[in-house]
């Protein structure tokens, strides 16, 4: 049993019938629930909850504050590598696309992790193309064990492992795990992944199970918004989470909200989401899944980043590159999509003080 | 010989199968259970048990209960 | 849509279990059991009295009943255990309530014990209601165990408080697929309804009943509310809002945008 068996029972649901079927006082009585049940959650994801959107925030915001206090977790991703054998039509690193190729080499690492705790971050997420050939699990494992001289918490984006591969990763000092579906739709999945392993969907589906079952304490998902339906989307991730969280119930659950944004090459997002459309998904999310984390990371302007702390975000990322390394030293080569929120670690943690919230760096320390 | 039944100790004049010495109790097999020794003694079995000295009994039946 | 209760796989037609407990006689079962309509009837297992041998309370109880016996006495899975391989004995079914308390001041259940218990006894084909104090990971260890349903308690037995435990009876009717059996600190009707509406599958009350002015009358109205209860939680509870909306909209910052 994974996800999958729940993904496909909802291949026959008619979706559009759902959509058009909602009434007002239907709605509001979903938004007043205490316990939300799949289909309550997708109601909210309509057109038809978009004049509630301004009730949702008021109990989203509740909520948060009750599960999370006021609080902003934060972390910055370091890109260890941009190799990649994938060929996916939506990401700068591409394999046909020609950027400058580059890893870190050990000592690179190691200035790179002196430059990014020096502004106070101690919980840092790790990012590789794939590429099994340069940056293999071994590989992985050696920046870790550099890594967690700096850095109490290590979360890893790579590609999808297998469970002994994880197992070997947490005992070198990984706790935390963020895999994308990117689509959950397999029709769109196909159509953006050209070539390269990445194209097996299920591996990368049930990903965060294996993970989990190798013991990672944190598992972030989400799907890349932009893709396809936004709405389908974001009702698979929700259910994604709440069957990761119910499964393993010791695993601590995040969700990001990844938008599709400018980048190398010349896929264009099928499906515009609207800020609008980002802020109901969150609202949305909170409401189903009220202990679960939601990041929303520079992709997204200073303007929006900071209005959604209110209403349910907890996690963030800051001081952002996105190329490899890009902290110590300042090389020329492309990142893997433009940031929008280009704020040093310093202005977000005033921003956060300033808002009434606390900016934790160091959530917890592995002894 | 000598028998322990629910706890209290009883004299018997001659050895008696189970269901002789039940019957002069004024039990009926359909509302109690009986144990023997720590075994469960079927209704079936009642005939063909013969007490022994130094046997020790359990009759049990349902009362109310929560 | 029909809204069955399935426990043991057999199809119950009653959502209100009643318990014989403290009642001063049992002339009133079968009154009772008319009046409420329950059809699980809960009894205990006792050493007969040689002197004075009682009444069969099992002419008392209706033959369309199941029997449920419970394990009142029992201090440890062994002795949970043995009481019900007697119970059975009895030939009126295979139902067993577990009840193992070592903790005559509040009278709450030993659940690990409790456990080891059910996990013997539903090997041996025993339909097991473990009586629990509720906690969700003891839950689904029941559930493991291969228990039938769970039957958290509301409040300790005797004290009539109501659903002091509320909030863990709700994470239970949500986390585990068995039956949800709210059992002991019923102590009115409108408790039953409540622990309906919250979704339990049923409920078992003994001493609310047994120590009314009036049993009979107090055994209808329990009657009443279980359907009550149960018919509100199909029908869907409406809008209670219960959080505040905040001085200055927390959506404005989009109205200038698409």
């Amino acid at each position: 049993m994974s996800f999958y068996e729940v993904y496909q029972q909802y291949q026959e649901f008619d979706f559009d019938a759902f959509l058009k079927g909602l009434s007002a006082p239907e709605l509001l009585r979903i938004i007043s629930k205490e316990r939300l049940e799949p289909l309550d959650f997708l109601a909210l994801l309509t057109d038809q909850a978009q004049p509630y959107l301004e009730l949702m925030a008021a109990k989203a915001r509740q909520l948060t504050l009750q599960h999370f206090g006021r609080v902003i977790f934060l972390y910055a991703p370091l890109y260890l590598a941009n190799y990649c054998v994938n060929q996916c039509a939506y990401c700068g690193f591409n394999v046909r696309n020609k950027i400058t190729r580059k890893k870190l080499s050990f000592e690179e690492v190691e200035r790179e992790a002196e430059a990014l705790a020096r502004t106070g971050l101690r919980h840092i997420l790790i990012l590789t193309g794939e590429s099994r050939r340069e940056t293999p699990v071994a590989y992985l494992g050696e920046c870790v064990q550099i890594l967690k001289q700096y850095f109490a918490s290590i979360t890893i984006e790579v590609y999808p492992l297998q469970e002994s591969e994880y197992a070997r990763l947490i005992e070198d000092g990984v706790d935390g795990l963020t895999v994308y579906q990117e689509a959950y739709d397999e029709t769109t999945y196909d159509q953006v992944h050209l070539k390269g392993p990445k194209r097996d969907y299920r591996f990368r589906l049930e990903a965060p199970e294996r993970a989990a079952k190798a013991g990672m304490r944190s598992i972030n998902i989400g799907a890349l918004l932009g893709l396809a339906d936004w709405r389908k989307e974001a009702f698979f991730t929700g259910l994604h989470a709440d069957y990761l969280q119910t499964k393993f119930s010791d695993v601590e659950l995040g969700v990001s909200l990844p938008r599709l944004r400018p980048h190398v090459g010349a896929f264009q997002p099928q499906a515009p989401v609207s800020d609008r459309n980002l802020v109901q998904i969150l609202l949305a999310l909170r409401l189903f899944l009220p202990r679960v984390g939601i990041t929303i990371s520079t992709r997204e302007s200073a303007r929006l980043r900071d209005n959604l702390i209110g209403l349910g975000v907890t996690k963030m990322s800051a001081g952002s590159s996105t190329k490899v390394g890009g902290y110590a030293h300042q090389e020329e080569s492309e990142g893997q999509f433009a940031l929008s929120d280009t704020r040093s670690v310093a202005e977000i943690k005033r921003m956060i003080i300033q808002k009434g919230y606390q900016p934790v760096f160091k959530d917890w320390l592995a002894i | 010989m000598k028998l322990k039944v629910n706890g209290r100790e009883i004299e018997l004049e001659k050895a008696v199968t189970l269901s002789e010495f039940l019957k002069s109790r004024g039990f009926e097999p359909e509302r109690i259970v009986v144990e023997r020794n720590l075994e469960i003694v079927t209704t079936e079995a009642w005939g063909q048990i013969i007490l022994e000295d130094g046997d020790q009994l359990e009759i049990l039946s349902f009362v109310g209960g929560g | 849509m029909t809204d069955q209760l399935i426990i043991g796989g057999r199809q119950i037609k009653s959502r209100f279990f009643l318990g014989t407990g403290k009642l001063a006689t049992h002339q009133i079962i079968p009154k009772l059991v008319e009046v409420s309509g329950a059809e699980v009837v809960t009894v205990a297992l006792r050493r007969v009295d040689l002197d004075t041998p009682d009444e069969n309370l099992l002419n008392f109880i209706p033959k369309e009943c199941i029997v449920m016996p419970n394990t009142s006495g029992a201090r440890n899975a062994a002795e949970a255990i043995r009481i019900a391989r007697l119970a059975r004995a009895m030939g009126c079914g295979n139902w067993i309530k577990i009840e193992v308390i070592t903790d005559n001041k509040y009278l709450l259940p030993d659940n690990l014990e409790t456990i080891r218990a059910t996990e013997v006894l539903a090997k041996e084909g025993f339909v097991v209601l473990p009586y629990m104090c509720p906690d969700l990971m003891d839950a689904k260890r029941f559930r493991d165990a291969g228990a039938a349903a769970v039957m958290p308690l509301g409040a300790p037995i005797g004290t009539n408080k109501g659903l002091r435990t509320r909030e863990l009876l709700k994470i239970l009717i949500a986390e585990i697929e068995l039956p949800i059996v709210v059992d002991a600190g019923i102590g009115k009707p409108s408790e039953a309804a409540e622990a309906m509406e919250l979704g339990a599958a049923a409920v078992l009350v003994n001493t609310a009943i047994a120590t009314a002015g009036d049993p009979i009358m107090m055994g209808r109205a329990f009657g009443k509310a279980v359907e009550a209860g149960r018919l509100a939680y199909l029908a869907g509870l409406g809008v209670t809002k219960e959080f505040a909306e905040a001085s200055s909209p927390l959506t404005g910052f989009l109205e200038s945008v698409v």
